[in-house]
This record gives C-alpha cells, sequence and structure tokens, in this order.
C-alpha cells in the first residue's frame, strides 16, 4: 500500500473488438490500451460511436450478442479477461468489478423494494446472512447519502428522484467492495445540480475506498470536474492520452482541441441586446396544473406546473428558459405553442390572445408559432420522407404540393443538408442531421416565434455547437424570435439575450444573460452555476 | 429497391407467395379442368386415391370427385377469407383509429360498443348470425366479418393511443394538419405492421370459421367448399382417410402461405428494415 498511485488495477493491453458484419465499420475499439490505477479516476471521453463503452463492456464481459475481442488482453489482478468462461466472469463482476450504469431507472428492478436489491448483490454472491444483508444495505445507503435510509430501504425505485435511484445503483455496484469500479455515463440522465452531487459522491467514495474508478462519458465539463487522468477516443482508437490537466489545458490532438473548443464556454456572455423593444410575446398571469384522477382508494394528485407565470418577448430577441427538472420550464414552452391548454392567463401574440383559441381557429393561427423539439429520433415520422415532413405545414396551409416539395429543398439546403436529402428517410440521418430537418420544418411556415425546446439536449458537444450556430445564423438572417427552453445554463449563455430562471413552476429570476452569470441574485440561480461541471477548473485556467 | 425486391428478400414470404398463387391458379382453372359441377356423382363411392384414371384423388360418400370438390372450394375458401376480413377490417380499423386518438368519451362509447360484440363468444354469435340470415356466401362472409372485427378495433385503439403522442404527431398538430389527415398520414402508416400480421391470421381464422360452419351444416349449399368436404367426411374418417385428409391439408397450406405472405409484406413495407439490410 505504500505508493497507491502506481499499483495498476486493470491493465488493458492492444485491445480490438469486433463489430458483426455489416456495421458501419469493422471494429468497434482499434488496438486500445490503457490503464487504470489503484485510487484514480480514469475519464474515457469520446463522443456517440466512438467506441468508449466498448472496452469497459469488454471489462465486464457484457459485450452485445455478435460483438467479440479479436486481439489484446485485458488483465486485471493477474487474469486475462478475455479467456474467462461465462461463469468465472461472473464471479468477478460485482465482487470485484462494480459497475454503475447510465439511467437508474432502468438499472433498477421496478418490482423490487431497494433494500431487497441491494441484498441480493450478496446473495448472488453467496455473502453474509439475509439479517446481515438488511444491516449492510442500510449502511450503504447511508454512505451514499440517500435522505431517510431507513425509510429508503423499504422504498420502491419509482418513489425515489433520479438522483437518489443513482445513489442506489450505486449503493449495489460498493456492496462487495470492489476494486474498480466502471462508471458508464452515470449522470448523464440527472439535471445539473444533480450530477454536481452524484459527481462529488463519486469523487469522495473513491478517496475514501481507495478504488480506481474507470469514467466513461462524453462531457468535458464532467472530464474537468473528476478526472485524474483521460483518455480522449474516436472512430475506435485513441487520440490522446494523459493526465487531466494536461490534456485539458494542453490538448496536442487537433480532435481534442476540437472537442475541448466546442465546450459551451462558461466565460461571461457578451451583452447583447434585441434589436427591438416591439413585444411579440406577452404572457400574462399563465396558470396550469396538472390532475391525475385519483382511484377509489387513492386520492388526486396535483402538481402546479406553472404558478401565474408572466413573461415577454421582444420581436427578434431570444430568451433562455432555464430551470431543473420539474420546474416548469417545458410546460411553458408546451402552453406558447398550444399543444397543452393553460388553465387560465393570457396569451398574447401580436395581440391576438392565443390561450383561449380552440378547434379550426386554433388551427389557423398556428403556423405563427412553431417548435423543435428535443429529441431528433422521435420527432421526424420514420415512415415520411423528409422532404414530405417539411412539406406536410405549407401544405396544411394551402400551399400546392409541389411548390411545398419545392420549398422543402431550398430550406434543407439552408439548414446545410443539401436538396437531394427530399428523397430520404429520417432513418438515414445522424441525430444532428434530424436537429437540422426539424429546424427546416419549424421554419417553412415562416412563423413568428419559435419554441425549441431542449433542442439540443440530445446531441453531442461538437454537433451541439453547430447546431447551435446554424440557429444563430438563421435568427439573424431571417430576424425571428426565439424561445429556447434548456436545463444547461451553458447553452442559455451562448445563445439568449435574456435569461429567465424556472423552479417549481415560478419564475425565479429574470434578467440579460450577463447580468444573470454576473450578479445572480437568488439562491437557486446561485446554485444552478455552481453546479455547472468544470465551471472551477476553467475558471481557473482563465484567471 | 423496389417494393417487390424488397419483399423477395424474405425466402419464406416468397414460398408462401408462390403457394398462394398456385390455390389461386387452381380456383381460377378449376372450371376449365373440371367443367362438371363437383356436386355430381360420377364414380362408385368410396374410390380410394390413385386408384383409378381421372379421379387422382378418389371419390367421396356419394361418388363424388374429390380432386374437383378441391379444385372448386378454393375459389370460396378463398373469396370468404379474403373478404370478410376487408369487411373487418373496414369495420374495425376506423373505430379504434377514432377511439384511440381522441380518447375520452368517445373511446368509452365506442369501447362499450366493441365489447359489447366480444362478450359473445364469436363462433356462437356467427352461427345465429347465418341461421337467422339463411346460409349463402354472403350471409356467412357478413357473420364472419360481424364477429371478427373487436379484436382489430381492440389493437388499432392500443397503437393509436400510444403513438398520439409523439413528438412527430404533435409537429403534425403545431404546423396545423386537421385531425383526420393526422390520422390517415401520421398515424395509420405506423399501425400498419401489427395491423398486417393480425389481417394475415384473420384471413386464416375466416377460412377456418366458415369450414366450421360448413362442418355443423350451415354452409351455402350451392357451393363446394373446403370445409364442407370435411364436415362431409368426419362420419367415414376411419374408413376413408383421404376424404378429410386433403381439403384439411389444403386449408393449412393456405392458412401458412397468408402467413409468411403477411410478414413479408410487413418486412417489405418498413422503411427502416428494408434498407438495413
Amino acid at each position: 500500500m505504500s505508493d497507491i498511485a502506481t499499483e495498476t488495477v486493470l491493465s488493458i493491453r492492444q485491445l480490438s473488438v469486433a463489430l458483426p458484419k455489416g456495421a458501419d465499420r469493422a471494429l468497434a475499439v482499434e488496438d486500445v490500451s490503457y490503464d487504470v490505477k489503484r485510487g484514480e479516476i480514469m475519464c474515457v471521453v469520446g463522443e456517440s460511436g466512438s467506441g468508449k463503452s466498448m472496452a469497459a463492456n469488454t471489462v465486464m464481459g457484457l459485450l452485445p450478442k455478435g460483438v467479440r475481442p479479436v486481439q489484446g488482453e485485458v488483465i486485471f489482478e493477474g487474469q486475462n479477461l478475455i479467456t474467462l468462461t461465462e461463469k468465472q466472469h461472473r464471479a468477478l463482476r460485482g465482487l470485484k468489478i462494480g459497475m454503475i450504469f447510465q439511467e437508474p431507472m432502468t438499472a433498477l428492478n421496478p418490482l423490487m423494494r431497494v433494500g431487497a436489491q441491494i441484498a441480493e448483490v450478496f446473495e448472488a454472491h453467496g455473502k453474509l446472512t439475509p439479517k446481515q444483508r438488511q444491516a449492510r444495505a442500510l449502511e450503504l445507503l447511508i454512505e451514499v447519502g440517500i435522505p431517510q435510509p431507513e425509510k429508503a430501504i423499504s422504498a420502491y425505485p419509482f418513489e425515489l428522484s433520479g438522483g437518489q435511484r443513482q445513489r442506489v445503483v450505486i449503493a449495489m455496484a460498493l456492496a462487495l467492495e470492489p476494486v474498480l469500479l466502471i462508471a458508464d455515463e452515470p449522470t448523464t440522465a440527472l439535471d445539473v445540480t444533480t450530477q454536481a452531487q452524484i459527481l462529488e459522491l463519486i469523487r469522495d467514495l473513491q478517496r475514501r475506498r481507495g478504488m480506481a474508478v474507470m469514467f466513461i462519458t462524453h462531457d468535458f465539463g464532467v472530464v474537468a470536474e473528476i478526472a485524474n487522468r483521460v483518455c480522449v477516443m474516436r472512430h475506435g482508437q485513441i487520440v490522446e492520452i494523459g493526465e487531466a490537466s494536461e490534456v485539458l489545458g494542453n490538448p496536442q490532438n487537433e480532435y481534442t482541441q476540437a472537442l475541448i473548443a466546442a465546450i459551451p464556454s462558461n466565460a461571461v456572455p457578451p451583452h447583447r441586446e434585441a434589436n427591438t423593444t416591439t413585444p411579440l410575446l406577452d404572457i400574462k398571469r399563465l396558470n396550469k396544473v396538472f390532475r391525475s384522477r385519483g382511484g377509489w382508494f387513492k386520492p388526486s394528485r396535483e402538481v402546479r406546473a406553472l404558478d401565474d407565470v408572466s413573461l415577454t418577448l421582444a420581436r427578434g430577441e431570444t430568451v433562455g428558459i432555464v430551470g431543473g427538472s420539474g420546474s416548469g420550464k417545458s410546460t411553458l414552452g408546451r402552453c406558447v405553442v398550444r399543444l397543452e391548454h393553460p388553465d387560465d392567463g393570457e396569451l398574447l401574440l401580436d395581440g391576438v390572445n392565443l390561450s383561449q383559441l380552440k378547434g379550426d381557429a386554433l388551427r389557423r393561427e398556428r403556423h405563427r408559432v412553431q417548435m423543435i423539439f428535443q429529441d431528433p429520433y422521435a420527432s421526424l415520422n420514420p415512415r415520411t420522407r423528409v422532404g414530405m415532413a417539411i412539406a406536410q405545414g405549407p401544405i396544411a396551409n394551402g400551399t400546392p404540393k409541389a411548390q411545398a416539395l419545392k420549398q422543402a429543398g431550398e430550406l434543407l439546403d439552408m439548414v446545410g443538408l443539401g436538396a437531394s436529402s427530399v428523397e430520404r428517410y429520417p432513418h438515414e440521418f445522424s441525430g444532428g442531421q434530424r436537429q437540422r430537418i426539424g429546424i427546416a420544418r419549424a421554419l417553412a411556415l415562416n412563423p413568428e416565434l419559435i419554441v425549441a425546446d431542449e433542442a439540443v439536449s440530445a446531441l453531442d458537444v461538437s454537433i451541439q455547437a453547430q447546431v447551435l450556430e446554424l440557429l444563430e445564423e438563421l435568427k439573424q438572417r431571417l430576424s425571428l424570435s426565439l424561445l429556447f427552453i434548456t436545463h444547461d445554463l451553458r447553452v442559455a449563455a451562448q445563445i439568449c439575450d435574456r435569461i429567465v430562471v424556472m423552479q417549481h413552476g415560478r419564475i425565479v429570476e429574470q434578467g440579460s444573460a450577463e447580468q444573470i452569470f454576473l450578479h445572480p441574485r437568488e439562491a437557486y440561480t446561485r446554485s444552478l452555476l455552481e453546479a455547472i461541471p468544470g465551471r472551477s477548473a476553467s475558471v481557473a485556467a482563465t484567471a | 429497391m423496389s417494393f417487390f425486391a424488397r419483399f423477395a428478400q424474405n425466402r419464406g414470404a416468397l414460398v408462401g407467395l408462390i403457394i398462394l398463387l398456385m390455390i389461386i391458379a387452381m380456383a381460377i382453372l378449376a372450371p376449365l379442368l373440371f367443367p362438371e359441377s363437383p356436386w355430381r356423382m360420377v364414380q362408385r363411392p368410396f374410390l380410394p386415391p390413385l386408384s383409378q384414371d381421372g379421379f387422382p384423388l378418389g371419390t367421396d360418400t356419394m361418388g363424388r370427385n374429390v380432386a374437383a370438390g378441391l379444385m372448386h372450394g378454393a375459389w370460396v375458401s378463398l373469396l370468404i377469407g379474403l373478404v370478410s376480413t376487408s369487411v373487418a377490417l373496414l369495420i374495425g380499423v376506423p373505430l379504434g383509429a377514432i377511439a384511440g386518438y381522441y380518447g375520452g368519451l368517445i373511446d368509452d362509447i365506442l369501447m362499450r360498443f366493441t365489447e359489447f360484440f366480444q362478450t359473445i363468444p364469436n363462433f356462437a354469435l356467427a352461427i345465429v348470425l347465418v341461421a337467422i340470415m339463411q346460409p349463402s356466401v354472403t350471409s356467412i362472409v357478413l357473420a364472419i366479418a360481424l364477429v371478427s372485427w373487436p379484436p382489430v378495433a381492440r389493437l388499432v385503439r392500443a397503437e393509436f393511443m400510444s403513438l398520439r403522442n409523439r413528438e412527430y404527431v404533435e409537429a403534425a398538430r403545431l404546423v396545423g394538419q386537421t385531425n383526420t389527415t393526422i390520422i390517415l398520414r401520421q398515424i395509420l402508416p405506423n399501425t400498419l405492421s401489427p395491423i398486417i400480421v393480425l389481417a394475415s391470421l384473420m384471413v386464416a381464422t375466416a377460412i377456418l370459421l366458415e369450414s366450421s360452419l360448413s362442418f355443423l351444416g350451415l354452409g351455402d349449399p350451392n357451393v363446394m367448399s373446403w370445409g364442407y368436404m370435411i364436415g362431409a367426411a368426419r362420419t367415414v374418417i376411419r374408413q376413408a382417410w383421404w376424404l378429410s385428409f386433403f381439403p384439411g391439408v389444403a386449408i393449412l397450406l393456405t392458412v401458412l402461405a397468408l402467413n409468411l405472405v403477411g410478414e413479408g409484406l410487413d418486412d417489405a413495407l418498413n422503411p427502416k428494415l428494408s434498407r438495413e439490410r
């Protein structure tokens, strides 16, 4: 134990993993070598499809069907993991190597109490008596910092919040005191403040137990927050590997430089203002309550999604709505485009009250406000050709079909996809390209206002930067007004003139982007700012 | 890639299509090969298969030609299967689509109506309907359609309920498409896969249902069908196996072929699958 930091726990040597025939490339991982040492956090970073998770799955013996290692070795405690049988591998999982997954809801069994799930880990390896298992489960829950652990132990996963569920998953991974912990995008599904807490927990546990941690992520902000060493991957190959401070502060490889440059900057946004002050959208005391119908034995539930929200947006202005999950920001956006019917309040668009329109009258006004959706995979009909998807709006509003399709081609050209894409189906495009299609569709009706609901959250950083750039450019060219809904203050800072912070359905604070960043007045805004991963690191770097 | 090329990539579907075409050919060629009515007694009864020229499948209890019956019966069985399924789809798909898309009170009313049909056992209702309307091809088709639409309505309703809140449907609503357009252009194409699979099974069930009705003596007395042939042969199954065996095999092959074709159609209509393979 004398030199803790040099003892290698896991050593991956010239590993190549083959994909099944017909995949987009032959090898998922090509000639990859790196070590994970005791007491350090090794971050494997890369965009989707870079093969960053494949090496970890090889270590766990959890490779998908048809994917197999073809070269190299994975040495863990003197054993080559690749040559292990399934049974030997199973004995190792959980006991020596723990794993945390991305989506805590699906990683837990929805029908089992939390305590029983943790106890099951001991049971699988034949350790302890049932009574001791429960006691250990409680200790673990206390260790991972779950509020009210005595209650949480007999709770079902759906009764816990996302962050609490992820804590349970971490408790399960730690149950048998593994030497190596593999965390595969453990914070991606969480909102910023929760993410900061979970990162701190992982770092803290790692220090206390002296574990080796292999941390897989796509977010350089998270890397800056947590990593000792970094390994950057692209197309299955390592492009750069080294100490975190070096890779982040002085990246050698072009790709790494591009990735770091693409991180939404934490630098204070420049002062900017809308060109005009004529109000386009005027929201007055908007309210929306969601009620779930109660049954015979359960009371009905009420959630106040919007509580007296008032807001104005000038022509040509971009307003960012920022808040954690459950803050009502999406409901506000959906009310503005009238996918949701507000309970009361006014929604004045250039003097017309949209909030009370119904049926055909509403349908005729719809073209004035359009929306860009969050999930580029779900927002395009898989059976409709891209050109038709864009032309549908104009056709529904009376443009002849041939002309609408021609316009669709021009729009696709404008968002940088080329007019020839008209004939193709959505699944032939990547996530970023699909989001461009979504933007083209929103533009097809020449709307006065566009609502972008988490429009870039599902995209990789570099793609995110490109899409934001496109939005900015289109905004200038077509003098659009934009309501930009996001959980990510960094993104909001890049594109918004004004930022509105929401919590529990209420507006907490609003002001220019500059003002929110430099002089946040409310505690909640400050906590959002502090939770931004990598903030302290880059502030230190710029100082 | 053309639609047929995509369809042909599924080998099973191709085999199914060939079998189906052969059965259709049988139905078309029947009057040419066996110009006489299949009801005519032409030889001595209980002639085993291959025992005499001109009667490859033998003769039945009354000395009728089994081969002629089989070929003439193909027409009735296919007609009943396809037409009754189409009618059932015409009732079930719109009902399910409207119930699933609009939800609320409309859904409640339509689903209670559907349940009313579902509470009565299929076969019993079909028997009653045919008995009331007098056995004829039309009444049999109608009866089968009326008892087999509720599952279609329920399936389509479930699909619509899960699809109506997808983002692309919301996007369509946002650009101002009418409800009718959204139902027909956005949601319905995405429910085709399960509908096709269900429909191919329904054709098969309809043929079997007709067989059961004929078996009970409720078939159209003027047309020969496979079901009638099996029904008439049931009393002599131990002496003359071929009387029920050949029409049974014909039903089996038709049902199998329809299922294979349905699966192939589903693959070919799915733009994603077709380009990835």
